[in-house]
């Protein structure tokens, strides 16, 4: 037998994740001021965490039932409705391992071979592969011609007989925009008009930086054909408990959840009980770590227009997608002489997808005296790149 | 003006530019802010927290919480006694408080002796004070809402998604 032969031609084709790519380059380098991490820099809440280890002393170590214990679900259901979304947690909502799970249960459950995916990109870097897993087709909507945001004109034409459905992320992760609820609208008449479903993973939800975050999910009509995608990683600082759900109508659900019985059992029961105490009594703590983000992203968009590099100003999420296109490199390129030189780590636009050459991703979920240290030395690269 | 006093709580470093560059507000105006706190003594000092443990000539430090029971004064209450003993000083804070008791003075000594002397000769015999109880600190975990030993740091890999 061929040695290709013993894998799967999908998952053989299919590359590594550029961000990983990226992380074994610097792996074990203590040296290093990363703004590459996709995550808070802060310790999941006390309260959280003593609520898990409760639960550990309690015995709570079982499975759960597959779609999570019932008392999440209703904590989750009840938190929705501060974004005007309404779901049954008896049918409507799964408990998954991440949000990435929830990624694949649901474009597992929605496609056959050859239907076709828009994906607004830059993008998080699994939606791509994980539409190809399944056997879809991804279809990329470029958008940094238009500041990041999906327009629905732009979808249109990317409509064909084949398309299935539209992928979005609001805040978006790696671009920090977030879209106009004019935006929705119109991307909502369009997908009702075309019958397809519309993909919206909102993870970034709660960090936010002006207007509160709005929901297509609660545009009239979009409910039967809206599936939302959200989880605890990021407001709640909870990355590694991997806890996310999926909120979509009832009969997509009763496919999902068979998927989900096959793959995952359940999420972690810990874990489950402390997102259960993330709802009932963190809602300070947000605030204040979403108040930590909004000065630093301020104190890095003030560093980076010192700078002179052009971006468009987030208004979501913890990153800045810096345009480095003046300074004559690929993203590549600039991550990379960027740790050799200056020993500071970004992560390059190229792995986010179309539109995402010519850019870096700085997370600054970072201490402000690593911010401005990392940024000193930016300053000092571009001036050195510039001056050839 | 509260937001620049929660930035300077928690990190006295922070340059008038650099809270202006957070909260997007004019350097000119921060500074014009600060000066306003410390004039109206919000603002009282800009304090470092040491963790005593790790400087060699801080470790043999003696802390002590005293519980003073004392009688008020006619028209100025507690006030007077509290300012006679806050002017020491060894003591490092004085609190008027509810309770068993009515002063809590906590105070630094180099030794058990000096401690126990400044009590005994100094607080004590104070006119008003009728008892005192002394607590000595044998460990600080947390001082001003940061943690001093076993602080958690951050995990995280160098890079991810």
């Amino acid at each position: 037998m061929e040695r290709s032969a013993k894998y799967s031609q999908v998952v053989s084709r299919m590359p590594p994740s550029g961000i990983r790519r990226f992380f074994d380059l610097i792996i074990g380098r203590k040296d290093i001021i990363s703004l590459g991490v996709g995550e808070p820099d802060f310790v999941t809440p006390w309260s959280i965490r003593e609520k898990a280890f409760y639960a550990l002393e309690k015995g709570r170590t079982s499975y759960t039932s597959n779609w999570g214990l019932l008392e999440l679900r209703q904590e989750i259901a009840k938190y929705l409705t501060k974004y005007k979304l309404s779901y049954d947690p008896a049918s409507e909502l799964l408990i998954t391992f991440g949000v990435s799970e929830a990624v694949d249960l649901v474009l597992r459950s929605i496609l056959n071979p050859g239907d076709e995916v828009i994906v607004a990109e830059p993008c998080y870097v699994s939606y791509q592969p994980l539409i190809e897993l399944a056997g879809g087709r991804a279809v990329s909507l470029n958008t940094a011609r238009t500041n990041f945001i999906p327009r629905a004109q732009e979808i249109a034409k990317l409509l064909t007989p084949r398309t299935k459905a539209l992928f979005i992320c609001s805040p978006n992760n790696p671009t920090g925009a977030v879209m106009p609820r004019s935006e929705l609208q119109k991307i909502a008449a369009l997908a009702k008009k075309q019958d397809i479903w519309v993909i919206s993973d909102e993870v970034y939800a709660e960090l936010v930086y002006g207007e509160p975050h709005f929901s297509i999910g609660a545009l009239p009509g979009l409910k039967e054909r809206a599936i939302i995608l959200n989880g605890f990683s990021k407001a709640f600082a909870m990355t590694g408990w991997r806890i996310g759900y999926i909120c979509c109508p009832a009969e997509l659900m009763r496919q999902v959840i068979k998927l989900h019985q096959y793959y995952a059992i359940c999420a972690p029961i810990m874990s489950q009980y402390g997102a259960i105490e993330a709802l009932q009594s963190c809602r300070d703590e947000v605030e204040k770590m979403r108040r930590s983000y909004l000065r630093r992203r301020n104190f890095m968009v003030s560093a980076v227009q010192k700078i002179g590099l052009p971006f468009a100003e987030p208004s979501g999420a913890f990153y800045l997608f810096v345009d480095i296109r003046p300074t004559g490199l690929t993203s590549e390129d600039f991550a990379l002489k960027l740790i050799q030189r200056e020993k500071v780590a970004v992560v390059p636009g190229n792995v986010f997808g179309a539109g995402g050459e010519g850019f870096v991703r700085c997370c600054y979920a970072a201490e402000i005296s690593l911010l401005k240290e990392a940024l000193a030395r930016i300053a000092r690269f571009v001036k050195n790149e510039r001056a050839g | 003006m509260d937001e620049i006093l929660e930035l300077l709580q928690n990190d006295a470093r922070l340059t008038p530019e650099e809270i202006a560059a957070m909260l997007k507000k004019d350097a000119k105006i921060v500074r014009k802010k600060i000066k306003q706190l410390e004039d109206e003594g919000i603002i009282v000092k800009y304090g470092v927290i040491v963790n005593p443990e790790k400087v060699p000539a801080k470790k043999e430090m003696v802390r002590a919480i005293i519980e003073l029971s004392v009688t008020p004064e006619r028209e100025t209450g507690f006030d007077a006694l509290a300012e006679r003993i806050y002017k020491f000083p060894q003591v490092e804070s004085v609190y008027l408080i509810s309770g068993g008791y009515d002063l809590q003075v906590i105070l630094e000594g180099k030794t058990l002796k000096e401690v126990a002397f400044f009590v005994s000769e100094k607080l004590a015999p104070l006119d008003g004070v009728r008892g005192t109880k002394t607590h000595f600190v044998l460990k600080k975990y947390k001082e001003n809402g940061a943690v001093l030993s076993g602080k958690e740091k951050s995990s995280r890999l160098e890079v991810a998604p």
